[in-house]
């Protein structure tokens, strides 16, 4: 054969190779998203968001996640957002331990003691988001963009997305930054354009299938930062809401797919 | 308290103390043996014969080894059992499946494998005993999620 | 003691489709925690699923079962307000149930 020939050859074959990993891959998740433990965290939370809690033995069930005191369909759709009696935009998490403070009496220090939890021990947060977010599951994601303090919000997640920083200057964009790219055989979504956007932030929070445990983005901000060798951000800061405030604009009028599962 | 009551009392200790140990059986020694060869023979289960009525669906790659979704069924007429083999792993037999009248011989379960191999899956019906087999292959994943 | 065990029978093509999910560490003796010691074995060993109270699928499982089993079975027919239980028993002799009607 022809040396030209040969290497056309041996390039299809490379590129069919790849197309047949990547549809391998989606076989394997989609087979996963048909049979996960992920509603197990979905029940959990539901109990945890009924239960009184806190020196005012009240539960969440007063909590307004933006569409009203309790009301949980399209919540998590629908942040982040603005709101007004804490004068800020504020992400799932943020607002629950907004709501754990103010309706249920917890000391900030105590509610966010422990917001990352294991695969033996949720944390709070983990169970309740997966619970609030399947509430939204077929919505359309609907981050709120019109109030100033949004607008300021989704400009320093932008901002946020490109600062280098740390001891490796890494930002966002330094693994999210170009397409194509993947970090063995995790691809890294370039998350500033709705197109990669979109799906990914469909699909969070989600079970994390190699710990047993549930991931949400608050989690994963801090995670991503730590693995830039950045100093991890305090939950719930402006830092953290922004960015997801940021990525979750971008991904705006995507079906929201409900607690996903990850690798 | 007297002697009938006690006795009575006495029976009614062991038999709560014991039920579980009757119910339950699990084959230690198949569940425990650390090759397949040895799995099946401890299940009695000798040359079991290549079938394309035992299905396994299974994806070709598992993104992570933790959880690697399967689904298995057969076609053989009169199966009352499936048993699950991964060669590689530490301890190759995985599960048994027995079904009775009602239940169709069909599982989806999650298992674990720790390498890239082969899944086996056996078929038993009427004392016979038909398999296939499927590769799976485990990646090493990045970070992320 | 044993997390939450969810259970969903609904009719199918001529069959009853049985999900079960469970929440159970299935440790299978090698994992080591954050101290460096080898967390013992604690997995299910036995799982039964009872239509309307007579088992219909008796399962003997191992360790490589993953963490949290989710499962689904088939049962042959079956109608609307059909009983199914499904079981589970651990080698440390933990156990939970769940029932539900088909749907």
């Amino acid at each position: 054969m022809k040396p030209i020939a040969l290497l056309a050859a041996l390039a299809l074959t490379g590129a069919a190779q790849a197309q047949d990993t990547a549809k391998e891959i989606q076989r394997y998740r989609q087979m996963i998203a048909e049979g996960s433990p992920v509603e197990l965290f979905e029940f959990a939370g539901e109990e945890l968001w009924k239960r009184p809690q806190g020196p005012s033995n009240v539960s969440l069930e007063k909590c307004d996640l933006g569409r009203g005191p309790g009301v949980l369909k399209g919540a998590y759709a629908r942040l982040p957002r603005y709101f007004k009696d804490a004068d800020r935009v504020m992400d799932l998490e943020t607002r629950l331990l907004h709501c754990m403070t103010t309706l249920q009496g917890r000391s900030e220090k105590d509610a966010a003691a422990r917001v990352f939890g294991t695969a033996d021990r949720p944390a709070e947060m983990e169970s309740l988001s997966a619970y609030i977010a399947a509430q939204s599951r077929g919505m359309k994601l609907d981050p709120g963009v019109s109030h100033p303090k949004e607008k300021q919000s989704i400009e320093l997640g932008r901002a946020l997305y490109f600062q280098r920083a740390g001891a490796w200057d890494f930002s966002c964009a330094s693994c999210h930054g170009e397409e194509g790219k993947r970090i063995r055989m995790q691809d890294l979504p370039v998350l500033y354009k709705p197109q990669f956007a979109r799906p990914v932030i469909a699909s969070w929070p989600a079970y994390r299938l190699s710990t047993s445990g549930f991931i949400t983005l608050q989690w994963r901000m801090n995670d991503c930062y730590r693995q830039m060798r950045t100093p991890e951000p305090n939950f719930g800061s402006d830092t953290t809401v922004a960015l997801i405030h940021f990525m979750t604009v971008t991904a705006r009028g995507e079906t929201y797919r409900g607690p996903g599962n990850k690798r | 308290m007297n002697r009938i009551r006690r006795a009575l009392l006495a029976a009614l200790v062991i038999c709560i103390a014991r039920p579980r140990a009757a119910l339950a059986a699990w084959n230690k020694d198949a569940f425990g043996a650390k090759t397949a060869g040895d799995a099946l023979k401890s299940l009695g289960i000798g040359n079991a014969a290549p079938s394309k009525e035992v299905t396994i669906d299974a994806p070709e790659i598992a993104e992570n080894g933790a959880v690697v979704p399967i689904e298995i069924t057969s076609n053989v007429p009169g199966t009352t059992a499936l048993i699950v083999v991964i060669d590689n792993n530490p301890f190759p037999l995985i599960a048994r499946f027995d079904f009775k009248e009602n239940a169709l011989p069909f599982v989806k379960v999650n298992v674990k494998m720790g390498e890239t191999s082969d899944v086996r899956v056996i078929a038993e019906a009427g004392g016979k005993h038909y398999v296939a087999t499927r590769e799976v292959k485990v990646t090493i994943g990045g970070c992320g999620g | 003691m044993a997390g939450p065990m969810k259970m969903r029978a609904t009719l199918g093509q001529g069959f009853t489709e049985v999900r079960v999910l469970m929440t159970h560490p299935m440790e299978t003796g090698q994992r080591k925690d954050s101290d460096g010691k080898l967390v013992p074995m604690h997995f299910i060993q036995n799982l039964t699923v009872k239509l309307n109270g007579k088992t219909v699928v008796d399962a003997q499982i191992s360790q490589a079962v993953s963490r949290n089993p989710v499962f689904s079975f088939r049962l042959k027919g079956g109608a609307k307000g059909d009983k199914i239980e499904v079981a589970w028993l651990d080698n440390q002799g933990d156990s939970n149930s769940t029932e539900s009607a088909v749907a």
